[in-house]
């Protein structure tokens, strides 16, 4: 059995898969990693299946050591990861060998950086899924960040051996995350000021208030012209809501199954990644486009993540 | 019935825009129906009071697929039996460490704490939907006599299997979590299982009767950790 050793766990870093389906009749949300495209990505490069659990690092990310020798590769941002003295960029795979470790920083540029390694992350499964919800504490190690001192499993491989591959430069330039985030309306659209034009023309900035539960948002308010009480209902990943003060909130992977605030818009799934990445302090934009067109994006991103 | 996108990935189900016995109906048969035959493309479902969020994974199922599926599925809708709706007695031990905001909550509405425990206690409430966190009922019912507003601040942590009030609503935090809620009292049971099935205590459409219980029968039946 091969093991991660944490010498350094980072800011804020969890076990993550493609998230836990089927359970939000029961309050269960989805969870599961912050920008699922370098995830998959990730998985891709090594061979792995591509749900397979990865580490998710947040803003600062830490120090690992291996006892045995493997494939690894870092996904999502640039967290200057140094292996043996030397720089290790992302989308890159490399061995490393029992004994070695890999120390990462801040990040360069955004909010995410995936640690990915040959087998994948073994924890036990919460219905079905390794993928941590920090709020109520489930899955993952122990439902909770990781801490100096812990020790991961890595999954046994099954798979004859994978052949290297790399993204095309073009192919990870074009899946690179944006700060223009595609929206189409929410059930709630029509509630507000010129169907929520001021949703589309200003900028936000990401406040701190901010976790994989939702982005709380500052920028030009959305006013509400319509006085009716909302009744609690479903909430989907990527929706906009505008609680009273006007404050948009893009509620996100931990989101509540359920809730009592209009819901102005939604971001597309293609953009969701961006949301991934988006750190306190950066700014964005909302396009609206219409459902065709968001379809149309996402089916382009999965040729690009399908291409080599 | 209506149906509209709520986004690139998922349909809302709208029965009306009231909390009734009679769109909990449709939204408990809706539930069961999608369940029954759309499980294959469906990610997920989110029913509430009117509602029922339907997601999918937009690169292998059509939305407008699914949106047909639905209004197909609302023909039968009448002729899926409601099933025996099951109660479930809960013991609370109200007051004290277990219902830290009890008093507070009497004295917004000029009762005595024991008048608030008997109203709490003598009602039959309905499981509209479980919603929030995992296992978490919206529960109806609950006398207007109690109601009281949300903490202008919310808990950052409050104790699993507290039995809070919010607004006109009672509820029960399953799990460790923030809640904005006027917590009372404290339930022994747990109300989610995630290593086992069923996953919850309470599912949609239960009845639930709440009991008052002492601290020293609370330790004694304490299911949480």
């Amino acid at each position: 059995m091969s093991h991660i050793h944490v010498i350094s766990p980072g800011f804020v870093t969890t076990v993550q898969d493609l998230g836990r389906y089927g359970y939000a009749h029961l309050g269960v949300s989805a969870s599961g990693a912050a920008d699922r495209l370098s995830l998959r990505m990730g998985n891709a490069l090594l061979g792995n299946p591509e749900s397979a659990a990865a580490l998710e690092m947040t803003l600062a990310g830490g120090a690992f050591e291996f006892d045995s020798e493997t494939s690894v590769v870092f996904t999502g941002s640039d967290f200057n990861a140094q292996f043996e003295g030397n720089s290790v960029p992302p989308y890159v795979p490399f061995r490393v060998r029992a004994g070695q470790a890999v120390q990462c920083g801040a990040t360069r540029s955004g909010a995410r950086c995936y640690l990915c390694v040959r087998g994948g992350i073994e924890v036990p499964l919460v219905l079905g899924s390794a993928s941590t919800h920090l709020m109520t504490g489930l899955g993952g190690l122990e439902g909770r960040a990781l801490k100096k001192g812990d020790l991961l499993k890595i999954g046994n491989v099954t798979t004859k051996a994978f052949q290297t591959r790399l993204f095309d430069r073009d192919v990870l330039s074009r899946l690179m995350p944006q700060k223009v985030l595609r929206i189409t309306p929410g059930p709630q659209g029509n509630w507000f000021r010129d169907g929520g034009k001021s949703l589309f023309q200003g900028t936000y900035r990401v406040t701190e208030e901010s976790n994989r539960m939702g982005l709380r948002l500052h920028g030009p308010p959305l006013e509400q012209t319509y006085s009716g009480q909302m009744l609690t209902e479903g909430v989907s990943l990527g929706a906009v809501q505008a609680p009273k003060s006007g404050q948009p909130i893009l509620l996100f992977v931990e989101h509540q199954t359920t809730g009592g605030y209009p819901k102005i818009a939604n971001v597309i799934s293609a953009d969701l990644h961006s949301v991934g990445q988006l750190r306190p302090r950066d700014e964005v934009r909302f396009e609206l486009v219409s459902m065709e067109h968001a379809l149309s994006l996402l089916r382009e991103q999965e040729r690009l993540l399908g291409s080599s | 019935m209506h149906i509209q996108f709520a986004s690139d990935h998922s349909l809302m189900v709208s029965f009306g825009d009231e909390i009734s016995e009679s769109s909990h109906r449709q939204v408990l048969r809706m539930t069961e129906l999608l369940q029954q035959h759309l499980r294959s493309k469906v990610r997920n479902l989110h029913p509430a009071y009117s509602t029922i969020l339907v997601s999918y994974n937009p690169l292998t199922t059509d939305g407008a697929e699914v949106e047909r599926a639905i209004h197909h599925l609302a023909q039968q809708i009448d002729r899926v039996p409601s099933p025996e709706p099951r109660t479930k007695e809960l013991p609370v031990c109200y007051g004290n460490e277990s219902g830290p905001d009890l008093s507070e909550v009497a004295a917004l509405r000029g009762l005595t704490p024991e008048d608030v425990i008997q109203i709490h206690s003598s009602a039959d409430y309905l499981v509209y939907f479980l919603g929030f966190t995992p296992g978490f009922p919206y529960l109806g019912g609950m006398s207007e006599r109690i109601a009281v507003p949300r903490l202008a601040t919310p808990r950052k942590q409050v104790p699993a299997g507290s039995v809070a009030i919010g607004a006109n609503q009672t509820g029960i935090y399953p799990v460790s979590s923030p809640g904005g809620w006027r917590i009372i009292g404290r339930t022994p049971r747990r109300l989610f299982f995630p290593e086992r099935e069923p996953l919850t205590l309470l599912q949609m459409g239960d009845r639930v009767r709440f009991f008052p219980i002492s601290s020293d029968q609370f330790q004694h039946w304490n299911e949480h950790k």
